[in-house]
């Protein structure tokens, strides 16, 4: 664009072998502007690989000291005394496990039935609207479910639900003992309300990125719809619906305010799902607070520590599977 | 044969039937929340409930108006924080983000946005709070900032992936610089998905309470001072509903309508926008 009249045109060779040549500034951007601009979006995007170094780095240097003095022991015992200072984080990380897992227990078959439901069964008008009230489960704010599960959720499995459930397997070890209402069971449900719609949004997506001859094919061959929905469609999106499902994982372990308002909060490992159980995300919102010592804050911190590790390792293989399907889409980027 | 095949035609009609029934299990849990927080809530919001302060525990009346203004606040400076990293980020990762440096920051914000938001309130009450000596409004907004982040770089990118190579290619062959290409024709171009994903990143952090419950604390008096400890309706709400008072969870019910209804109408907000450039097909 800098070519005076009177120089011939330059030709892709001259580009390329002169690159101190004002067409190639233009086209590699080194005019000062261009420099300015993307040396600030370098600046502001580095922020987050920063910030993530500063943030395991800070996690690790609090729990240091806890780290030092427990080692794995940490994992697997369950005295948490903050007197004697001794602490083992074993019922929290069984609590945060089991409660997850209950939770998915319940969650899975539902928003696979709403994805399968609204990509491959539902008529047209309504698979938009049932969609965007699904997602909006997503949107209500984790202390006003836990608020709806204190005083609906908990007086509903009171009177409705556990009786039978009592009735039909009291006597096994899972469903002992005497219902109070915050409970690992509270907590479960409300858990997998809160991650139906995760499920759901990204099992639609894959479901959508089966392609359309898979369905034909089976169809073609005298499949009924159902049957080819269970047989062409599901399995080729399987990675990637064990992807959503894992991604629902990811939410269910680090969710707070729900599962604290809920799940009892008492540091003990109880088979029962009627009895009440802690998780770690609920021990650091309830104990930061009163952590008077060093080593107890030390603690919460490897609590704290160990949340994330897990949650980054959970959405991570979460995210390769989804990709492994959806290449090229965002696919799961999307929370609402 | 003909029973055979009534048989799988049967377990055909059953099985749609049973993922009707499954949608619609979960669309009544939405119904079932909302009437909930309406009929619990929507008896409270007086004037009393929008101008008073909290009464000391155990008296009956007040209002959460340090709370509403509380979360105007933490949430609105969380915004002015976030939503220029979030938003630099994105336009980064769309310009610029195909190298390794790319990948790098893409993998990162996806982390992010994994993380449980009670380890960013931890981080944000060791960086924050414990240097200052007292909890503050102004922790619990960058906290927020931190969570909203990841999310909006995401949307943008996503958004701004969007715009046609062409409109591109013919601002760079006027002569327009890259940089003014990238915010004059494309930002200007994915402007309504930009507006979106902010929204979404608002909306998503304006309900957030565990990030906040060691940085802003909560609030029982009237405060607009971000170095102080600040009220929010989430934290209100959390306060309220595990408390021990009647009154109590009547405001509870009722600042949960309110929340519900403000972060209900973002997303709609967000919805909305995307509508009026993508049309109704999304």
């Amino acid at each position: 664009m800098t070519a005076l009249p009177h120089e011939p045109m330059p030709t892709p060779a001259d580009v390329a072998t002169d690159p101190q040549g004002p067409t190639w500034q233009v086209l590699r951007g080194v005019n000062r502007g261009d420099r300015v601009y993307r040396t600030i979006l370098t600046t502001v995007a580095m922020s987050l690989p920063l910030f993530l170094i500063i943030l395991v780095t800070q996690l690790v240097v609090s729990a240091w000291s806890s780290i030092r003095r427990f080692g794995f022991h940490f994992l697997w015992t369950s005295v948490w005394d903050p007197v004697a200072e001794v602490f083992g984080a074993a019922p929290m990380v069984f609590g945060t496990i089991a409660s997850s897992l209950l939770a998915l227990l319940i969650a899975v078959p539902l928003a696979l039935g709403v994805a399968i439901y609204l990509t491959e069964f539902a008529p047209k008008w309504l698979r938009q609207p049932v969609s965007f009230l699904v997602e909006l489960l997503a949107a209500i704010p984790s202390v006003v479910y836990g608020l709806w599960g204190i005083f609906v959720l908990i007086p509903f499995l009171r009177s409705y639900v556990v009786p039978p459930l009592r009735a039909a397997f009291g006597w096994t070890p899972m469903f002992s003992g005497v219902f109070y209402g915050n409970s690992l069971l509270a907590g479960s449900v409300i858990l997998a309300i809160m991650i139906v719609p995760y499920i759901a949004a990204v099992s639609r997506e894959v479901l959508l990125a089966v392609p359309g001859t898979q369905r034909e094919a089976a169809l073609g061959m005298g499949a009924t719809r159902w049957e080819a929905v269970w047989t062409a469609v599901v399995p080729y999106g399987r990675s990637g619906l064990v992807g959503a499902v894992i991604l629902g994982l990811g939410r269910a372990l680090g969710e707070t305010m729900a599962v604290t308002m809920l799940i009892g909060n008492r540091h003990d490992i109880s088979l029962s799902v009627l009895q009440p159980a802690y998780t770690m995300a609920a021990a650091i919102a309830n104990e930061c607070s009163e952590a008077t010592t060093r080593l107890y804050l030390s603690a919460l911190f490897e609590v704290g520590l160990l949340l994330f590790v897990i949650t980054v390792l959970v959405n991570a293989a979460a995210r390769l599977l989804i990709w492994r399907v959806a290449r090229g889409t965002a696919v799961g980027s999307r929370a609402l | 044969m003909s029973a055979r095949r009534l048989r799988r035609r049967m377990v055909s009609g059953l099985m749609t039937g049973l993922v009707a029934a499954l949608s619609f299990t979960a669309v009544l849990a939405l119904v079932l929340i909302v009437g909930h927080l309406i009929a619990k809530g929507a008896s409270s919001l007086d004037g009393n409930f929008f101008t008073k302060n909290p009464v000391p525990a155990g008296e009956s009346g007040g209002g959460v108006a340090n709370a509403i203004v509380g979360t105007g606040i933490v949430v609105g400076l969380a915004g002015l924080l976030g939503l220029p990293v979030g938003i630099g980020t994105g336009l980064y990762l769309a310009e610029y983000g195909s190298g390794r440096l790319g990948w790098i920051v893409r993998f990162v914000a996806d982390v992010l946005n994994g993380t449980p938001s009670i380890v960013v309130g931890i981080f944000a009450w060791t960086w924050l709070v414990k240097p200052m000596g007292h909890f503050s409004a102004l922790a619990g907004s960058v906290a927020l900032a931190v969570l909203m982040v990841p999310m909006i770089a995401r949307t943008t990118e996503e958004m701004v992936r969007l715009v046609p190579h062409s409109l591109r290619e013919a601002a760079l062959a006027l002569g327009y610089p890259r940089w003014r290409t990238s915010l004059r024709i494309v930002a200007r171009t994915a402007l309504a998905g930009i507006v979106t994903g902010c929204l979404v990143g608002v909306a998503r952090v304006a309900g957030e309470t565990a990030p906040l419950l060691f940085t802003a604390l909560g609030n029982l008096n009237y405060s607009t001072h971000i170095n102080h400890p600040m009220q929010t309706l989430s934290l209100q709400i959390y306060t309220y509903a595990t408390g021990p008072f009647e009154d109590w969870h009547r405001l509870a019910w009722a600042a949960a309508l309110v929340l519900m209804g403000l972060v209900l109408m973002l997303a709609l907000a967000a919805r909305w926008a995307i509508r009026q450039r993508h049309g109704a097909a999304r």
